[in-house]
């Protein structure tokens, strides 16, 4: 594979985020206390035509929420988001149009997103219909086709979500997205809740699609190892912000952030020999709600130093290519 | 103070033999778990894996008899603990030996918390009933289990409630709980799965370093195969309700013999290598209800020569571990 690098940036190619921000403000528990929770909080990253970068990191650090601002399921509160030249944040009516057509998501549970009393069929021809693609015979064609492609037989079509087992609605939920002919695909999490043999037989179909179709993906998972399969870079979140940016397999390879490195070694390898590594690892994940002061991460990083708790780091570049938020590398 | 018996150091402590359990569904029971042979021996660790479905939580339930009722049996086998089988123990006394002697983690730790209590009076209400103590010793030995479960700020902590707690802190609650009678064996299904991976890194760091101080056996039921080689000792891989392969952790991953077995690693992306070798394994998990005749895995194996599609494989002693596989164990034998 020698699909371009996420460093690339400075064309209106792809997709372009930066600075990206957004908070949510909720009322706590009994109503009395009101929280800012800063889901995402200056992102910057860059998908290239027919790449693919990996969202990574442990609950709650902000990978939907990014995700979601750049398919405007959530507006974000600021920051740039720019998709084949088109800003994603102030397209209405045409250009919004064409960029659900552009883009699509795929999501981790299918099922709740398709509709139990349509046909498969119904359910794939709308977005033709809808966007004034195709209609009738060529609309049914082009589903049928689809079908094929992710590996389901035309029976399909007549069937109902209820009869399908979790990975053949994730080729369902697949196809959908794919029925409008986007260049982006956005997947949050679309094989964590499957086996390991169905997830597999997914990644794959994942993988033959970018090559056939030169898909451009942005993957959420917080499956360092799926990550490593699918994807040719990634960023690793903590707490709303990127920590570490860059080709996978140097960063899962030689991590350079505190946290990339305990994300890594805490991520099980079936291999028992690796077992030395099960280190400590102290701390629990702090609320974005009241993130620490200085880096977000200082009060787990065994290598914090006074600065980390005053100040905090930007992502810079330190080796070509690769970029990492922390003050070890100033 | 319950005294635990003074037993040998190795040696079974929990032995399953033969064990069908069966679902009803209409006027037919359909066995999800079909002749199950499994020995846990003392100061052990292990792990039990398998895809869904393939009947790890029916054989934990199987054990402990926490079956729903009606539309479940156990139809075949026995299940001893400590040379006593637990399928003719009276109801009171199965729930002594659950709690008492088999403490129990599950994959969510809610189920086994009250959301209305604190979490020290939860502690504590298990070593009154388990441990028979007043209520001055129950308090503190709930701060001694909390701290020993490594609660930050055990001493505040314990007069929060659960949902004050993150899910990682309510496991710790959890398995304190289940060491509050000092069992000899914990039985965990999927205790980390719902977990982030650096909260799961130091659960099962706790898990092993708790086994080794309580001198407890410990079976660990997960779909993870990196949890697996992190914490077992010994590995049973299961598909379709039977052991397919035994093995002690590092020659099963060394050199996995069942194609089963290799198939799952091979279908595991890995973080540590390369992209390009992930190979899905063809087909599905069979349902209870459509049990292929001959080895369970036949359908989906690239292996399969006539006998593997009509007749079941038996498991099989090889080497240091057993398998069920006709073609693997015939090759050991031819050669
Ligand atoms: N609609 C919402 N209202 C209020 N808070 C929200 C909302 N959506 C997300 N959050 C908060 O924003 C933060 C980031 O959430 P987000 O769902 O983006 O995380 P994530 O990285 O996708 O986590 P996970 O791995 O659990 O899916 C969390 O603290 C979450 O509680
Ligand atoms: N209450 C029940 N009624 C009917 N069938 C059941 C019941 N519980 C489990 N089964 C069936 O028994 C089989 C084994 O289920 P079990 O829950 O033991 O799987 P598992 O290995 O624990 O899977 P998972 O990894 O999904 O937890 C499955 O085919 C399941 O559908
Ligand atoms: S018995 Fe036959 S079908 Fe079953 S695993 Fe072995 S080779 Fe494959
Ligand atoms: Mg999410
Ligand atoms: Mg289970």
């Amino acid at each position: 594979m020698s699909a371009p690098t996420v460093q690339d940036a400075g064309g209106h190619d792809g997709l372009e985020v930066l600075n990206l921000r957004k908070e949510y403000r909720s009322t706590g528990l009994f109503g009395r206390t009101r929280r800012t929770v800063r889901a995402v909080d200056g992102v910057d990253f860059h998908v290239p035509p027919g790449g693919s970068l990996g969202l990574v990191g442990e609950s709650g650090c902000g990978k939907s929420t990014a995700a979601r601002c750049i398919l405007r399921l959530a507006e974000a509160d600021s920051g740039s988001i720019r998709y084949e030249g088109l800003d994603v944040r102030a397209a209405r009516g045409p250009a919004l149009r064409m960029l659900r057509r552009r883009v699509q998501m795929v999501f981790q549970d299918p099922y709740s997103t398709l509709n139990p009393k349509r046909t498969i069929g119904q359910t794939l021809e709308e977005p033709l219909h809808v966007h004034g693609i195709a209609s009738g015979r060529a609309a049914r064609e082009a589903a049928r086709a689809l079908l094929g492609e992710v590996g389901l037989g035309t029976d399909a079509m007549e069937r109902l979500p209820s009869e399908f087992s979790g990975g053949q609605r994730q080729r369902i939920g697949i196809a959908r997205a794919l029925i409008l002919g986007p260049s982006l695909l956005i997947a949050d999490e679309p094989v964590s809740a499957l086996d390991v043999s169905v997830q597999a037989q997914i990644l794959r179909l994942l993988d033959e699609l970018r090559e056939r179709r030169g898909l451009s993906f942005l993957f959420v998972s917080h499956d360092l190892g799926v990550v490593r399969h699918i994807c040719d870079a990634v960023a690793v979140m903590y707490l709303g912000g990127i920590v570490e940016r860059g080709p996978v397999r140097e960063v899962f390879d030689a991590p350079l952030h505190p946290y990339t490195k305990i994300l890594r070694a805490a991520s099980p390898v079936p291999d028992p020999a690796a077992r030395v590594t099960m280190m400590r690892i102290e701390g629990e994940i702090p609320s974005a709600a009241a993130p620490p002061p200085g880096c977000a991460f200082h009060a787990r990083c065994p290598a914090a130093f006074a600065r980390c708790s005053q100040e905090r780091p930007l992502l810079r570049e330190v080796v070509p290519g690769r970029a990492v938020a922390c003050h070890l590398f100033p | 103070m319950t005294q635990v018996p003074p037993s040998p150091s190795h040696g079974p402590v929990l032995a399953i033999r033969g064990l069908r359990t069966e679902f009803r569904s209409g006027r037919n029971w359909y066995p999800a778990v079909r002749g199950l042979d499994l020995t846990l021996n003392r100061n052990e660790t292990l792990a039990v894996v398998g895809e869904s479905g393939s009947g790890k939580s029916v054989t934990a339930l199987s054990i402990l008899r926490l079956l729903p009722e009606g539309g479940a049996r156990i139809a075949a086998g026995n299940i001893e603990l400590d040379g006593k089988d637990l399928l003719t123990l009276s109801e009171r006394d199965m729930d002594r030996v659950r709690g008492d002697r088999i403490g129990m983690v599950f994959q969510e730790p809610m189920t086994a918390l009250n959301p209305t209590m604190r979490i020290g009076d939860q502690v504590e209400e298990a070593l009154r009933i388990h441990r028979g103590l007043d209520r001055a010793a129950a308090r503190r030995e709930a701060l001694a289990l909390l701290e020993e479960v490594k609660l930050p700020s055990a001493a505040q902590r314990m007069h929060e409630y659960p949902h004050q707690f993150s899910g990682g802190m309510r496991q710790r609650v959890v398995i304190a709980m289940a060491l509050a009678c000092r069992p000899q064996v914990l039985l965990a299904d999927e205790p980390t799965t719902a977990l982030d991976v650096t909260i799961q890194a130091q659960v099962l760091s706790l898990l092993d370093e708790l086994k080794r101080t309580y001198g407890m056996s410990m079976m660990i039921i997960t779909h993870n195969l990196g949890v697996v080689a992190l914490i077992a000792d010994r590995v049973a891989v299961m598909y379709a309700g039977q052991v397919v392969e035994e093995a002690p952790v590092r020659s099963l991953f060394a050199m996995p013999r069942h194609p089963y077995t290799e198939a799952l690693l091979r279908a595991t992306p890995r973080v540590d290598e390369d992209a390009g070798t992930l190979a899905p394994i063809p087909g599905q998990v069979p349902s209870i209800r459509a049990m292929p005749p001959g080895c369970a895995y036949a359908p989906r194996c690239p292996l399969r020569r006539p006998p593997c599609e009509t007749e079941v494989p038996p498991l099989q002693a090889d080497g240091d571990r057993l398998l069920r596989c006709w073609v693997r164990n015939n090759e050991r034998i031819a050669a």
